[in-house]
């Protein structure tokens, strides 16, 4: 124990201690000795916290609505006498009197339920800036303040005059109350995937100190601890296994279907599954550290992130509540000076609709409460999108290039075919074992094919001397005294080796979507090894999804011409830019750039961050913990190529929920405050009752919250579950 | 028109031309941020329907530490947002929470809650 201390008054203790030397459990123990019962606090998680915090002011927001709705409903009998049985007959006197209850009922509504716009609008005012609140404040003060004067004193005004506008002030605060309660609702249930995806964690964790096995709760175990995880049990943290086996369930993180068996060296994953077997691991990332975690905070910061419309939305909202303010004051000078009589009231009553139906809030609310359902939607079905500039890059692309191995192939070539020359002076064995032992000091997934196949058959190999990379070309060493050469046509010319009847051969195995290699032995030539690296199954229906969209697929490969086009055949892409260097990707995705089109570019990250960065969205395609992608705007959790129609879908969806709420938001105001000024009077006769502007602003920002939450019911094509 | 109509539309006119001045051609207070641990710029801002701070200078290509503490419950100011900057957080109320970032470039960049409602400017020199 370091620190303890109790805070009486919230009923908190707050102890420090060591979690190697005491655990919650003893601490809960040892304060129940005393007599005291213990409750865990609000969990310090910031996810409930909000919540926490969300309910507290939902709950604030309807007590004040409800005592603005009871007050609403006296104050409106006496606003409109005329139409009720018995209150028709009252006296003006009585009538009087009944003014004067209503403008005292009015006062805590405005003071108490309608307290936050005062003070917002106060201290917005002393930022020297205005909001909804200054709109609000100032459109139900106004109309308290005219009432109240006018049954005061009501020969001050002219003949006609002399009536009260209390029901504007209470009903208005009423309901935009409850609008902002039901708004703040609404914004809760947008933020479900990041419930969900927290909800995939464990709670507890069996941990292994100093020989004995206990139960903590995940948030305790450290890094090295020694974890222990049950068939059936989920695991907890990131780790590495130490002892024993078991097959594991990635898919909520990798998409991979088949589970995956863990052996002592290999990781696991927290939030995975556990399936028969049991398995102790060493846990080396824990709490913030763990891929969820990181996966978690990338879609928190999405979701925060402004798209580039976002922004223009705010700019303009910067300037929106001045301009309705201004407009308020001209509508109420124009109305007195020219309007029918009796003038005042005509003037004041358009001006605080005015106020009151000028709604900045949907225009602010427009974009952010998309992205976060869109962002959120996209993380459901594995897909992390890095930014709101991405999501909205992304809807408009019409050009994807996909990396052949890994993307679009599985990225694990397999050796295939051993073709030795007619007559040639040694066996398929042999030369096998020449030229897997120069590629065994390579680096390069085909020479790891090589040499992989080369073990399969049971050949030993010889150490090579002299290894030697040509980019482009091939590789050369020498093993054994014999010089190995192996490569395309261009290391055999290096080399001046002739090929005669190997030339067929070559090419009958690229068309067959192979990737073969000439191989030569001191200077003649010995024969062809080819290598193949499967397509993945679903990449052909992903690209044909592309298709569908209306998108063009491009297939950029290192690899030759002829065996790019095979697999190119096998998928049906549109395009195929083979036989392309390393450094060159980003500048052939310059050139599509050039032809007028939004590019995406797919591929693994690693090897191809140049070319994502130059794309217009670049989408990472990896595997469940290689989530810290840097380069990508976009990352693919799960391998599959379906990943990239879904991204682009989503995209879409969002864009469009995003455009119909601006839409609407820009509509409703271009609308809304013209006929609040008065434009269809000298037409149509129709002015806006203030009544019908407050609850038409009140529920503007619900209906914006709304209609973001119906992208919450989209489904993507290839969608997760 | 009558008289009483000739003042009310004077009185509409200036009052338009105030408002006008008030919110956008006024110029603002600004607070300069000073050195802080680590070397990094610091400004304390309170969160309490506005930022107090609201215009804040800083150098350029030196890291900067804005302390944020919000002391109110209004949901619209629980998260701070600096989009030029990519940077998010969200401010639990009566917690100092603090965003660093280090400006590369020159310039004004503004900052805000997440529906727009409190604004911010940082000037970058």
């Amino acid at each position: 124990m370091l620190n303890a201390a109790v805070n009486v008054g919230t009923q908190e203790a707050t102890v420090e201690y060591l979690p190697e030397k005491a655990t919650l459990a003893q601490l809960h123990g040892a304060i129940e000795a005393w007599g005291y019962k213990t409750r865990p606090a609000i969990s310090e998680e910031p996810e409930e916290k909000q919540r926490a915090e969300h309910e507290r002011e939902y709950r604030r927001l309807m007590r004040r609505f409800w005592l603005a709705a009871l007050v609403s409903i006296p104050v409106l009998i006496t606003a409109y006498p005329q139409f009720l049985p018995l209150v028709r007959n009252w006296t003006a006197e009585t009538l009087r009197l009944a003014w004067m209850g209503a403008a005292l009922l009015t006062l805590p509504v405005l003071f108490w339920s309608g307290g936050h716009f005062f003070t917002g609008a106060w201290a917005a005012l002393k930022h020297r800036s205005a909001n909804m609140n200054t709109l609000i404040a100032t459109g139900t003060a106004a109309a308290w303040l005219y009432s109240t004067v006018a049954i005061l004193f009501p020969g001050i005004f002219p003949e006609g005059t002399s009536e009260p506008f209390y029901d504007v002030a209470a009903v208005v605060i009423a309901l935009v109350v409850l609008g902002q309660a039901l708004e703040l609702r609404a914004k809760g249930r947008a933020s479900e995937a990041i419930r969900k995806l927290l909800g995939l964690q464990a709670k507890t964790a069996r941990v292994v100190r100093d020989g004995q096995e206990m139960d903590i709760p995940v948030e305790e175990v450290l890094v090295g601890d020694v974890v222990q995880v049950r068939p059936g049990e989920k695991v907890p943290v990131d780790g590495v296994v130490v002892d024993g086996s078991s097959a594991v369930d990635e898919s909520m993180l990798t998409g991979e279907s088949l589970s995956v068996s863990k052996r002592p060296g290999d990781e696991v994953i927290g939030a995975t599954m556990n399936k028969t077997g049991a398995f102790k691991f060493r846990a080396t990332k824990v709490g913030k550290d763990t891929a969820l975690a990181q996966i978690v905070k990338m879609v928190q910061d999405a979701q925060n992130s402004k798209a580039p419309i976002a922004r223009m939305a705010d700019t303009i909202s910067g300037y929106f509540v001045p301009v309705v303010m201004i407009l308020a004051v001209l509508t109420f000078a124009v109305w007195f000076d020219f309007g029918p009589q009796p003038q005042l009231v005509y003037a004041l009553v358009t001006g605080v609709t005015v106020l009151i139906i000028a709604c900045p809030c949907a225009l602010g609310l427009a974009t952010p409460m998309s992205l976060v359902a869109g962002i959120g939607k996209g993380a459901e079905n594995g897909i992390l999108i890095r930014s709101g500039e991405a999501l909205q890059t992304a809807q408009a692309v019409k050009t994807v290039v996909l990396d052949k191995t890994g993307t679009i192939t599985k990225g694990k070539p397999e050796l295939t075919d051993v073709v030795i020359v007619n007559n040639g002076p040694m066996s398929n064995e042999q030369l096998l074992r020449l030229v897997a032992s120069v590629e065994s000091v390579s680096e390069h997934p085909l020479a790891e094919a090589i040499v992989e196949g080369a073990k399969a058959r049971g050949i030993v190999l010889a150490a090579p001397q002299g290894f030697e990379a040509v980019p482009g070309h091939g590789v050369v060493a020498t093993v054994e005294a014999r010089r190995v050469a192996i490569g395309n046509l261009k290391m055999m010319a290096r080399e001046g080796v002739v090929l005669g009847a190997l030339e067929e051969q070559f090419r009958t195995l690229a068309d067959d979507g192979k990737t073969p290699m000439y191989a030569a032995v001191d200077g003649r030539a010995a024969g062809v090894i080819a290598v193949a690296d499967t397509v993945k199954e679903d990449s052909a229906e992903a690209i044909a999804a592309l298709h569908e969209m209306g998108i063009e697929v491009v297939m950029i490969t290192g690899d030759n011409r002829r065996t790019a086009e095979a697999i190119a055949r096998q998928v049906n892409v549109d395009r195929v830019l083979a036989e392309v260097l390393p450094e060159d990707k980003a500048h052939n995705v310059h050139l599509l750039q050039a032809e007028g089109k939004k590019v995406a570019m797919v591929g693994d990250g690693i090897n191809d961050a140049p070319a994502l960065a130059q794309a217009d969205v670049g989408l990472a395609i990896g595997t469940g913990t290689d989530v810290a992608i840097e380069a990508s705007d976009i990352t693919l959790i799960k391998g599959s190529l379906k990943g990239v129609v879904t991204a682009i879908e989503v995209s879409r969806a969002t864009m469009r929920n995003v455009r119909q709420n601006l839409f609407g938001a820009f509509i409703y105001n271009t609308l809304g405050i013209p006929v609040a000024m008065g434009v269809l009077y000298p037409f149509l006769g129709v002015l806006l009752n203030p009544l019908l502007a407050g609850a038409a602003m009140a529920f503007s920002s619900v209906t914006v919250v709304s209609n973001a939450n119906r992208l919450r019911a989209f489904k993507p094509k290839f969608s997760a579950k | 028109m009558s008289s009483i109509q000739v003042i009310v539309t004077i009185v509409g006119i200036v009052f338009s031309l105030f408002i006008a001045w008030f919110f956008w051609f006024a110029p603002k207070g600004r607070a300069r941020a000073a050195a802080g641990v680590g070397g990094a710029q610091e400004v304390a801002i309170t969160v309490k329907g506005g930022y107090t701070p609201d215009v804040i200078v800083v150098k350029a290509r030196q890291p900067v530490r804005l302390r944020f503490t919000r002391q109110e419950s209004s949901t619209c100011s629980e998260m701070v947002l600096f989009p030029d900057f990519n940077k998010s957080a969200r401010l639990p109320e009566g917690e100092e929470v603090a965003i660093e970032f280090t400006p590369e470039r020159a310039g004004e960049y503004g900052f805000q809650c997440g529906m727009g409602m409190l604004r911010g400017k940082l000037i970058v020199e």
